[in-house]
């Protein structure tokens, strides 16, 4: 009934919308307001557009896709032969994502599911606190940490050279993509309706059984999409990582070598690359790189959780 | 007497171990924040006075304060906001109160997510591109404060859609109902009922902006400069790209000063976002409906 009036008014609002002539006023700001609505497509097209310009020079006439993508040298300084190849440094973005996540993940869901199911309200509150002051702390100190603290516990604790490897990088990762794996999961679970959770304890379920067999299905696709958000934020992490792998270029052959991202490799070397010369656009095809990872990444999280609410 | 069969007291016995095993993890989960930001303050606090808050830094950053940093990431943040802030609210207006359920806006709605998921550096590239070199801003304050402003837009976006969308829509109607335009509706009835929303996203974007290193790198933020910026078409320094500089770049500095600084920067984001969280509570006791 409710509905039904308020869609009554709405109708007669757009009907005396279009009957009375608004002020021209009126018209420029709403006008003002649309553009304004288009201004993240416009955006995100302007971001695309700016890395393929500047890139784009390299990608007509030194790129080579199977060097780019399958030679673990890069070296655009050298003098005897300037190579451009990303193997190394996209298994190190792969390598630190994956480890990072699969400390996170679990950790994080587990966490989402005692402050969305076991918490009191009041722990709740506190706990949600922590997880913004968390996820405020910026990349930067988290790299200041990874130097500081997490290096010496590593070579004390595995006794090996240097701590700042990638075991280090996947660790800072973990610690800076839980807040954000812990409050998109705890959204998914507080989605599932009350209802089912009343239905199976009725039935005599305990919060084990009701967590497992009821929540988990009925919010498969939302912790997915917590995890998938998760693994955008440690691809995309620059200067926590730039600071903790240890800054070389090669594939690693343990958790306890030093290697080297993706985005790393932008943060170091654009200071240094003239402007408009072969590496610096280097750098930027990196960035488109980087860019469809995480659009590829993102878009398909959004379809996880628009499948949830569906 | 009725008495649970020893099956039920198994399950009661296995569920209170699941529901322990949860909090002990998230209570260690939560252990390292608290000690990292304990360990801070232990280490960074002998070096903190007022002249490590006021003076330049000299002898090639080993010693003296860090002054020019807060006074450009002072301006870094005001000018983002500034500019984001008009863009992401009228964005918001769109979304909630304009846009017809289509493509576009399914469109719009993905753009605002990925904008939100590029990496920090590929806005950099993006700032240096656009604004530093297309525009012709240089590298300088503003340059720097736009990629600042294009990385918070989606951020500032979502808040202020929130709490547009918190307004009960009977508000909306019971405006058009005397005869108020659209327009009318937002302004007068609207907006004003969604400003400590949209307020508290703000101070949280400002406190994500203040520690923000990698947009700014290339975009207008200089390792050192001698001087502090007159305009906003000056680089100047910010106090996230001087924990890195100090930390990994300057050989020679005392172990007390990049600790002193991180600790300056922490206590900045958390003392912006306390005020976030104060503000936010604040309003929601005082809210009518």
């Amino acid at each position: 009934m409710e509905m039904k009036i308020s869609n009554a008014a709405a109708v007669s609002m757009e009907w005396r919308q279009k009957k009375s002539r608004k002020p021209t006023s009126e018209k420029i700001i709403e006008g003002i307001i649309r553009l304004g609505g288009l201004s993240s497509i416009v955006l995100i097209l302007a971001i695309l557009f700016f890395i393929l310009k500047e890139s784009f020079p390299f990608i007509m006439s030194k790129f080579d896709f199977k060097e780019f993508f399958f030679s673990t040298q890069w070296n655009p300084a050298s003098v005897v032969k300037i190579r451009y190849g990303i193997l190394a440094l996209l298994v190190g973005t792969l390598l630190v994502t994956i480890i990072s996540m699969l400390i996170a993940v679990p950790l994080g869901l587990a966490c989402a599911f005692y402050i969305s199911e076991f918490c009191s309200p009041r722990m709740r509150e506190i706990y949600k606190i922590l997880i913004e002051f968390l996820a405020a702390i910026p990349s930067v100190v988290w790299g200041f940490i990874a130097i500081m603290m997490i290096n010496p516990l590593i070579i004390n604790i595995f006794d090996v050279p240097i701590g700042l490897n990638i075991l280090n990088a996947s660790i800072i990762l973990a610690l800076m993509s839980l807040p954000l794996i812990v409050s998109v999961g705890e959204d998914a679970l507080r989605a599932v309706p009350e209802t089912y959770r009343e239905a199976a304890e009725a039935m005599g379920a305990t919060k084990w059984e009701i967590a497992t067999r009821v929540l988990l299905p009925a919010a498969k696709s939302g912790l997915m999409a917590a995890a998938l958000l998760g693994v955008g934020r440690a691809l995309g992490e620059t200067m926590a990582v730039l600071m903790a792998t240890g800054h070389s270029i090669q594939i690693p052959e343990s958790i306890f070598e030093p290697g080297r991202t993706l985005t790393a490799t932008i943060a170091a070397e654009l200071g240094e690359s003239p402007k408009g010369g072969e590496h610096y656009q280097a750098l930027f095809a990196i960035g488109l790189v980087l860019f469809i990872l995480s659009f590829v990444v993102n878009i398909s999280a959004d379809y996880l959780i628009r499948g949830r609410r569906k | 007497m009725f008495r649970p069969s020893t099956f039920l007291i198994d399950k009661e016995i296995r569920q209170k171990k699941f529901a322990n095993l949860l909090s002990t993890i998230t209570f260690f989960l939560f252990l390292p924040a608290l000690i990292i930001i304990f360990w801070l303050f232990i280490k960074g606090y002998p070096a903190l006075s007022w002249s490590f808050l006021l003076d330049d830094p000299s002898s090639g950053m080993t010693k003296g304060g860090i002054f020019p940093t807060i006074v450009g990431t002072f301006w870094l943040v005001i000018i983002s906001v500034i500019v984001s802030c008009p863009l992401g609210v009228l964005a918001a207006i769109y979304l909630s109160e304009y846009a017809p359920d289509n493509k576009m806006t399914r469109l719009i709605r993905l753009a605002i997510l990925n904008l939100a998921g590029v990496p920090s550096i590929v806005h950099a590239l993006f700032g240096l591109g656009a604004f530093v070199l297309f525009m012709n801003m240089g590298t300088s304050i503003l340059a720097a404060s736009f990629t600042l402003a294009v990385m918070n837009l989606p951020v500032i976006i979502t808040s202020t859609l929130e709490s547009l969308k918190a307004v009960p829509h009977s508000f909306r109607e019971a405006a058009w109902n005397v005869g108020a335009s659209k327009l009318q509706t937002i302004r007068y009835i609207v907006l004003p009922n969604s400003y400590p929303g949209i307020l508290t996203g703000l101070v949280f974007s400002v406190g994500r902006s203040a520690g923000e290193t990698a947009a700014i790198l290339f975009t207008g933020v200089a390792f050192y400069l001698p001087f502090l910026p007159q305009s906003v078409f000056d680089q100047c320094m910010a106090l996230s790209m001087h924990l890195f500089t100090i930390s990994t770049q300057v050989v020679g500095v005392p172990e007390s000063y990049p600790f002193a600084t991180a600790l300056v920067l922490i206590m900045l984001i958390l003392s912006v976002n306390s005020v976030a969280v104060v503000l936010r509570t604040y309003f929601r006791t005082k809210r009518k409906w």
